[in-house]
């Protein structure tokens, strides 16, 4: 059901990656940021910076006017970008010129609405044109996304599904059937946004998802400091860490400082991660 | 007509379910929860109990002979679910979703409201049955429909503003939907409109179907014959559908929802979503919806906060698109026309949701003939829009 329609020789870059990752047995730091937030010009900077100071792989929000599935923080940058003109096709702008330079993986992180609206097979397109390796939309379930997976699927990007702790076997056995490039497991019931806590469950989550699927599994949601991040990747194969991020980029002020806190913070998860 | 949804809850292309994996389970429960208890024979009992004696029903169909006389042509009734207990059609709803909770074993209650009728609605089947209540609203909508944020409070519900994005109803239904996600396990989400992921809309319309089908039969028992006419406001749509539905099947009775043309439909300071949107995917739902061309939703205005709303329920866009449903707008100060006039022929003060249906009523009314009939959903009382209404007709309270 997921095989690609186009012959793909060699494997993506998000494939490779987890690949080359478990032959070495480290884990993915996974950076989410906001495209557009503040501004394009410097979100393709923070990119840079991400990469160099030890992200395995780039998440993209799209920014749409009513995240539902995501905490104040993700809603205020989401917000700042939309005010500063960001769009689905600046996002893939963006992506096209990150490729002229670097070959990091990229996911984009969004909702179905502005998907939708840019046009399914418009945006696989594009996406595929631009540099895109994967697309995860939020709320959209398996039972929804048969039109944009076929779209997707034609230009070899992988539709990447999440699990939950709500997911019971069923669940799990249905994503494992649609998804590709990576399970991400949500690791609370919530939405996005930095915790003080680690749920002690997620060990066991993960276990279960790997009864279900072959694919890496990469948890996200409420993971914010270097040794929570550890703490996860001693289970996961990834880890994904965004409103931190995000925090850090709202409250310094100039693009020279925004670089060199974000390039510390992530250093910082990095160290944690392959301490794993 | 009288069909759908199919069982991933699709109207048409209409419908679904677009939410987050988290809340999968959590609706699938609740679809197999609906379907195993509407047909049981306790639940219905209990339902029946309910609605006749607490919330009131049936409700009256009144004939509104000044209203008529002045008018000049079709007959009006006006179906009285402003007489309901609460003071609108909302609590129809509220009740049923309460008998699934209390079945599934749910011990807090959450829901969004925009004028509030909905809010006050969940918070009174709450303290009914002793559950645990938080109601989001916008900080907008807080501001201008104070006497219902002070009913929830009084009812024992925690009241929570909404401060981002427009502050409304979409607003509050992002906020309920972040805090059902996050208290999936023991929380239930009474949705108050035919909106949301399946199997909401199926589920709001069935328990407001009550409008219609008391409706259908005091029509019946008054005139000998069936209405030509059936007029309701739309915003998320559940009075209308609550109405229409019934009568889906009957092939001569036209139907027109009435939406919130704001300033009129030239600008964006309208809530047409039907009329003036195009389709998209919000709040779990594919529908109808005012969005700019990149699929962000817009701001949206009405004079009345219940219609408020950027999206229209499912079965609307399915209904409009097979046109078997017509859809049209009336503006603030339509509306305002309709709720003067309703006050001061009949003596009967109208939600300002409802004075849209009013004010259509007698645009169309007097084009129609002596002999015609029309229905017209009287969905809510207007005591909690007198604030907004003294500020629009300048005198003092």
């Amino acid at each position: 059901m997921a095989k690609k329609i186009i012959d793909k020789k060699s494997p993506g870059r998000l494939e490779a990656l987890f690949n080359r990752l478990k032959s070495e047995s480290r884990h993915a730091l996974i950076t989410f940021i906001s495209a557009g937030d503040p501004d394009m010009a410097t979100t393709e900077e923070i990119i840079y910076r991400l990469e160099e100071s030890g992200a395995d792989v780039i998440e993209l929000g799209i920014p749409f006017s009513d995240p539902m599935a995501d905490g104040p923080t993700i809603q205020a940058s989401y917000e700042r970008a939309l005010k500063k003109g960001a769009t689905p096709g600046g996002v893939l702008k963006l992506v096209r010129n990150v490729r002229k330079k670097s070959q990091v993986p990229v996911v984009l992180f969004g909702y179905y609405n502005p998907i939708l609206a840019y046009g399914l097979e418009r945006f696989a397109k594009n996406a595929h044109s631009s540099g895109v390796d994967g697309v995860l939309v939020v709320d959209l379930p398996p039972e929804e996304a048969g039109e944009l997976k076929t779209a997707l699927d034609a230009v070899g990007i992988d539709l990447i599904f999440l699990l939950t702790p709500t997911s019971d076997t069923s669940r799990m056995e249905r994503v494992a059937r649609v998804g590709s490039g990576f399970i991400y497991f949500v690791s609370l019931t919530g939405v996005t946004g930095a915790r003080t806590a680690l749920s002690t469950k997620i060990p066991s989550y993960v276990k279960k998802a790997r009864r279900h699927t072959g694919l890496p599994v990469g948890v996200g949601f409420g993971i914010s400091t270097p040794a929570q991040a550890q703490e996860v990747c001693r289970s996961a194969d990834g880890v994904v860490v965004g409103s931190a991020i995000i925090n850090i980029i709202a409250k310094t002020r100039g693009k020279k400082k925004v670089l060199d806190a974000v390039g510390d913070f992530v250093s910082s998860l990095k160290k944690g991660v392959d301490r794993a | 007509m009288k069909r759908g949804p199919d069982k991933n809850g699709h109207f048409g292309i209409y419908g679904g379910r677009y939410i987050s994996e988290t809340l999968m389970p959590a609706v699938l429960e609740l679809e197999e929860a609906y379907k195993k208890w509407k047909e049981d024979k306790e639940f219905k009992e209990e339902l029946r109990f309910y609605l006749q004696e607490y919330t009131g029903r049936p409700t009256p169909l009144y004939y509104a002979e000044r209203l008529t006389k002045k008018l000049g042509g079709a007959k009006i009734y006006l179906k009285r679910e402003d007489l309901c207990h609460t003071g609108a059609h909302k609590i129809n709803n509220t009740i049923g979703q309460i008998l699934l909770a209390r079945r599934m074993g749910k011990k807090r209650i959450i829901a969004e409201t925009g004028a509030g009728q909905h809010g006050v609605a969940t918070a009174t089947v709450a303290a009914m049955f002793g559950l645990e209540c938080e109601i989001y609203m916008g900080s907008e909508d807080i501001a201008r429909q104070k006497p219902n944020v002070f009913r929830m409070k009084l009812l024992g519900a925690k009241v929570t503003p909404v401060t981002s994005g427009s502050r409304t109803l979409k607003d509050a239904m992002n906020e309920a939907l972040r805090d059902w996600v996050t208290n999936v396990y023991n929380t239930f989400y009474i949705i108050g409109t035919v909106a949301g992921p399946h199997p909401y809309p199926m589920l709001v319309r069935d328990f407001q179907s009550v409008i219609g089908k008391e409706a259908r039969s005091q029509i019946k028992k008054f005139t000998g014959k069936l209405p030509d006419l059936l007029v309701a406001c739309v915003g998320g749509g559940s009075n209308a559908i609550g109405l229409f539905h019934p009568f889906l099947n009957d092939k001569g009775v036209r139907m027109v929802g009435v939406e919130a043309g704001g300033h009129g439909l030239q600008g964006s300071y309208h809530a047409a979503s039907i009329t003036g949107g195009t389709p998209g995917v919000l709040h779990g739902n594919k529908t109808y919806l005012l969005q700019d061309r990149l699929g962000q939703i817009t701001e949206t205005h009405s004079i009345s906060a219940g219609l408020d709303y950027p999206g229209v329920g499912p079965e609307h866009a399915w209904l409009h698109d097979t046109g078997r449903v017509e859809y049209d707008t009336i503006t603030d100060k339509e509306a305002l026309g309709g709720f003067k006039t309703l006050t001061l022929t009949e003596g009967i003060i109208p939600a300002l949701e409802s004075s849209h249906a009013i004010a259509y009523a007698m645009k169309v009314a007097p084009k129609m003939k002596n002999s015609e009939i029309m229905i017209v959903n009287l969905s809510g009382r207007g005591d909690k829009d007198l604030e907004t209404v003294s500020k629009a007709f300048k005198f003092k309270l």
